[in-house]
């Protein structure tokens, strides 16, 4: 590793490991839903939402599905062309985590609803992120932080005439 | 059963989401009627535009082909002095982001030498379009 200034944004993900995780994600989650509410969901569902735990609280490089990568996948690749800003796939890790520990409630408190709609949105995220390289949760982030980024009452000054 | 149905149907959204998105991301489009009229200046961007175009990057740290579209647009600019590139952190504008109506990152919006908003290009940009976007704003220019 060349040094780095430290102002520059850290490079340290290679892109395909994120997709990676997103393709085991997805076939989690597909058989999840399959199964319906039950005791084998449930203990798939908590291990995919300890997985999103791990990557967005901890870090990618604690992502289960990550390390699987980086110890049986990427000796098998040529080097990465280029690295990655870890900041987006730790961002969509979250939103995963969102959407998992949603449908845990929904399995736990017996909501089918919340369960098959938690689950279903996070199926939606990692297809897409596997198949489509497309970061659902990276896209909506900034009109997330346009909705509730600002402090109510600066709202309500800006909504005013000057 | 429900479960599969379920599975379906994001299936179904999510093939129809990605194409959408592959198709149409990066296209660039000419300026909308709410930016006829929208100028931009220095005082604004915290930076000199260029002397006879200027394209506007709009990114955010969560997003990954930022990166990728800064390399391309400094690469554009490289070749020629009068048209500058200046990223901005969207999060830290959101008043920019709120007046110029940007609802994702990699945003490019590219100005004349008045600073007005003439094209704008939502998605990862394509460096053909980009050049004859920039082909398009410069010979407007100089006539």
């Amino acid at each position: 590793m060349s040094a780095q200034q430290p102002t520059a944004t850290p490079k340290t993900v290679d892109p395909r490991g994120p997709r990676f995780g997103a393709a085991i994600t997805t076939v989690l989650l597909a058989v999840i839903l399959i199964l319906g509410p039950g005791v084998p969901a449930l203990v798939l569902l908590v291990i995919q939402t300890i997985a999103f735990g791990l990557g967005s609280l901890v870090g990618l490089s604690a992502q289960p599905y990550g390390l699987i990568n980086k110890s049986v996948v990427r000796p098998r690749l040529s080097p990465p062309s280029e690295l990655e800003d870890p900041r987006p796939p730790r961002f969509a890790q979250t939103v995963g985590l969102i959407f998992a520990v949603a449908g845990l409630i929904g399995l736990v408190a017996a909501l089918p609803v919340l369960f098959y709609v938690a689950i279903g949105f996070a199926l939606i995220a990692a297809v897409l992120n596997s198949v489509f390289n497309f970061c659902l949760g990276c896209e909506l982030y900034l009109l997330g932080r346009r909705a509730f980024g600002k402090p109510l009452a600066a709202r309500f000054i800006t909504a005013n005439p000057n | 059963m429900t479960g599969l149905y379920v599975v379906a149907a994001a299936t179904l959204l999510t093939v129809v989401l990605g194409l959408y998105r592959a198709l149409t991301d990066g296209w660039i489009r000419g300026a909308r009627r709410r930016d006829g009229g929208v100028r931009l200046g220095a005082e604004q961007l915290g930076k000199e535009l260029g002397g006879s175009a200027t394209f506007v990057q709009f990114s955010s740290a969560v997003c990954a082909r930022c990166r990728a579209t800064a390399r391309l647009l400094t690469d554009v600019v490289r070749d020629t002095p009068s048209v500058a590139h200046v990223e901005v952190d969207a999060e830290t504008r959101l008043d920019l982001v709120e007046q110029l109506n940007i609802t994702r990152t990699p945003t490019v919006v590219l100005l004349d030498k008045h600073g007005v908003i003439r094209h704008r290009i939502v998605g990862a940009p394509r460096k053909p379009d980009l050049l004859g976007a920039l082909r398009d704003v410069l010979t407007d220019t100089a006539a």
